[in-house]
């Protein structure tokens, strides 16, 4: 009996799991309209889903759609339940796993990009190697005065994660950063 | 133009007059309501028309399931009418209630005007907040030139897809501003096309495995029902065609005939043995418009474990949700058995001789009984209960509503439903109190039909209120109180769970329900006697006005076969077999945290 035993991962039955949880980016097309993104977040805090990156903003005006990029972590079973949930939304236009596209495509992973403002405050010499590691991450500085610097960052979340370490015993003062922004490569659209 | 009207409809009027035109051009016959200062405006414009007949509840949880009672036993969305604030919050229940069972609900809800509305106004609160998790959508309307669209595509959203409950919060001012009202479009929101035909591939595939199993069964759901009668003729077709056996899930009961000769009844936590085992052992499972739920499945990672899996659901975030498909086919449950049917004719030979074997199988489970209990002479068994209802219904249109608990159960194992649209219950919400509201709803829809809802002591107490509803729009609904002073189904758990410690879950105090019916302008009955049970029922279906029959039945009678949390469908604890110390054991350590 129960030859083949094939746990599935409810909530109801306490089942080990057996897949292995996995960062994925989805891009979401929706209708720009009050309440659209608490139903989004909605739906990840009432299913018990993660969130471990969010951003949203208008992309086509003229259509008012906007395009919300999250990066969450589950299984593939439950990564699988979340894009068809966010389908079940209604001013929800589509949900692109750009993870599972990607390998599709035969590409490492999604173009993803972070922006991180980035303000560091000393003087003497950690001001100078604040500077001076600013410039070989290539990051702005867009605003500042005798005691401070305002870095303006782009690239990978690893990057940045790595610049604000380095940071830290220079004077780190606060960071602001807008969560992941992400595409495929290639010619096609989502 | 002068008169404010063109070709095409469009014609100004208040927010308030847009409400109810819309209700009208959508086909609305009956609405459910009650009236506050928020939506007193549309209440006018009501008060000025004869083509919607409003019926006042006496509470608005009542409102909501008496529409979910009309939408289930008519197929068409129930509306419902309530006020801001508490209004609206006393309706979350049957919106939660609705969303899980699918069923199409249009609550409109009135709302602090706009320039209150973020100022903790009178009777102000986040409707739109409060309800989206428990709707398929909801709007709040700031503009009384959205409105008319808005209300069209509730309907539309409510009723198509897989149906479900909506909201649109209208604030007061919007009521009485003046705007160009639309009337409905046939082109619905871009981002909304729900996917209704099957994938043929899939079917041709799903068709392939059924013509080569050995021990199919057929496992279909409440979404047979919302599909409509054709789905339902289509689905019995199907079976007559194949040979296969049948079960269903609660919300499916009605779909195939329980009088048909493949029927193996409602499958399950208090299904039958047959049907059980034989969703354990099949080699091919069509699953059809049912979502495995934790009250089919039992413990997953036993359940069905040697079968292919097929499964048909117009939602596609029901597939692959808490069992694997190994066919899965997105679409309407009546396009997609269409299909089926038609591919089955055209490329299947039915082998009924090749089933045999299985069906064999089956009648020896069959012939355990499992559904039997000791009759008694002294005692009115609830179990008899019921079958004697069903004998002495049977041959009337008889529509059965029911409340949560034991008594649902029994009514489910034990009333025999050979149409669709005859059964209305709370099955995935599991709300007491759903019933009697429910039946006056069905009432409403059906005049001159008997309407029924088997009740316990219980959960009837929780929306009592509505018999004076009932009394007022004659409604001669028959609530069948099966009164065992317990909250059975609470007991028996404690029974299986908690050592016998019966906490809390006997009724100490009870009305006495004859008086209660007559305080309310009903008509009361008791029965307490096995040999006075027909007469008594016979007079409960001849009396022309709202019945309260007090029923009582053996206090300690549990609801078997069962199975215990944390277990596999062929683990079943059958009636024979649950003496007390089974039942003390019946459930292990790890199954005691589920529910």
């Amino acid at each position: 009996m129960n030859a083949q035993l094939q746990p599935t991962g409810s909530a109801y039955f306490i089942a080990k799991e057996t897949e292995r949880p996995e960062n994925h980016t989805l891009s979401v097309l929706v209708d720009n309209e009050p309440g659209v993104l608490a139903r989004v977040i909605g739906l990840f805090s009432g299913r018990g889903y993660n969130i471990e990156s969010l951003t949203v903003s208008e992309t086509e005006h003229e259509k008012h759609l906007s395009r919300i990029t999250i990066v969450t972590r589950g299984t593939p079973h439950v990564l699988e339940q979340i894009k068809h949930q966010l389908e079940r939304i209604v001013p929800v236009h589509r949900v692109v796993d750009l993870t599972v596209l990607a390998g599709e495509l035969g590409q490492d992973r999604p173009m993803e990009r972070e922006l991180a403002l980035v303000k560091v405050a000393g003087t003497g010499d950690h001001r100078v190697e604040a500077l001076r590691l600013a410039e070989a991450f290539r990051a702005n500085v867009i605003d500042a005065n005798t005691e401070h610097f305002i870095f303006e960052i782009t690239g990978k979340v690893s990057k940045i994660e790595q610049f604000i370490a380095i940071m830290k015993p220079l004077g780190l003062v606060e960071v602001c950063r807008t969560g992941v922004a992400a595409m495929n490569r290639g010619p096609q659209g989502m | 133009m002068s008169n404010g009207q063109n070709e095409t409809g469009r014609r100004e009027m208040s927010g308030a007059e847009m409400v109810v035109q819309a209700l009208k051009d959508n086909g609305v016959k009956h609405l459910f309501g009650y009236p506050g200062g928020a939506v007193l405006p549309i209440y006018d414009e009501l008060f000025q028309q004869d083509d919607v007949e409003h019926i006042l509840v006496r509470h608005e949880q009542g409102a909501g399931h008496a529409a979910e009672g009309y939408a289930r036993s008519t197929g068409k969305a129930g509306v419902v009418l309530v006020t801001s604030g508490p209004g609206a919050t006393n309706m979350v229940t049957p919106l939660q209630d609705a969303l899980s069972d699918s069923i199409p609900l249009v609550c409109i809800t009135g709302q602090a005007p706009t320039m209150l509305i973020g100022t903790d106004a009178f009777q102000e609160c986040d409707t739109v907040g409060i309800t989206r998790p428990c709707t398929k959508h909801n709007w709040l309307v700031k503009d009384v030139n959205d409105l008319a669209r808005i209300l069209h595509e509730a309907f539309h959203v409510a009723t198509t897809g897989r149906p479900g409950p909506v909201v649109v919060d209208v604030p007061k001012d919007v009521q009485f501003a003046k705007g160009i009202y639309t009337p409905p479009q046939t082109a619905p929101r871009t981002s909304y096309q729900p996917k209704v035909q099957g994938d043929l591939e899939k079917i041709k595939a799903a068709v392939a495995l059924m013509a080569e199993a050995k021990k199919p069964i057929i496992y279909s759901g409440g979404g047979v029902i919302n599909s409509g009668p054709e789905a339902s003729h289509l689905l019995r077709e199907l079976v007559d065609l194949t040979g296969f056996p049948i079960t269903s899930t609660l919300m499916g009961l009605g779909a195939y005939p329980a009088s048909g000769k493949n029927w193996l009844g409602m499958l399950g936590m208090h299904g039958s043995y047959e049907s059980n085992m034989a969703m354990h052992d099949c080699d091919v499972m069509i699953c059809i418009g049912a979502r495995f739920d934790d009250r089919i499945t039992g413990r997953l990672n036993a359940f069905s474990p040697n079968s292919k899996k097929i499964h048909i659901d117009i939602d596609p975030s029901s597939i692959n949700k808490n069992v694997r498909a190994d066919v899965p086919i997105i679409g309407d449950v009546g396009r997609v058995l269409e299909d089926m049917v038609r591919l089955w004719r055209a490329t299947a030979k039915t082998d009924k001789k090749a089933l045999y074997p299985w069906w064999e199988q089956i009648a020896k489970w069959r012939a355990r009984d499992s559904l039997a209990f000791k009759p008694n002479n002294d005692v009115i068994m609830p179990q008899h209960a019921i079958q004697r209802l069903y004998e002495l219904t049977k041959h009337l249109d008889t529509y059965i509503t029911t409340e949560v608990g034991q008594h649902q159960m029994w009514a489910a194992q034990h009333f025999h439903f050979d149409k669709p649209n005859h059964w209305m219950t709370s099955g995935g919400l599991g709300t007491m109190g759903y019933g009697l509201p429910a039946a006056l709803g069905v009432q409403i829809a059906h005049r001159d039909s008997l309407v029924i809802d088997i009740a316990g002591d219980a959960s009837v107490q929780m929306t009592m209120q509505e018999m004076s509803t009932a009394v007022q729009y004659e409604a001669p609904i028959k609530i069948f109180i099966l009164n065992n002073q317990y909250m059975g189904m609470v007991r028996q758990w404690q029974q299986l769970l908690h050592g016998n410690r019966l906490s809390h879950s006997y009724t100490e105090a009870m009305p006495d329900f004859v008086k209660l019916a007559e305080a309310y302008g009903g008509h009361g009955i008791r029965c307490e006697k096995p040999g006075d049970l027909d007469d008594a029922i016979k007079e409960m279906i001849s009396v022309k006005k709202p019945v309260i029959f007090d029923c009582r039945v053996a206090a300690l009678a549990n609801c078997f076969p069962m199975i215990p949390s944390g277990k596999a469908h062929n683990e079943m604890l059958l009636p024979d077999e649950a003496t007390d110390e089974a039942v003390a054991n019946a459930i292990d350590a790890k199954g005691r945290e589920l529910v």
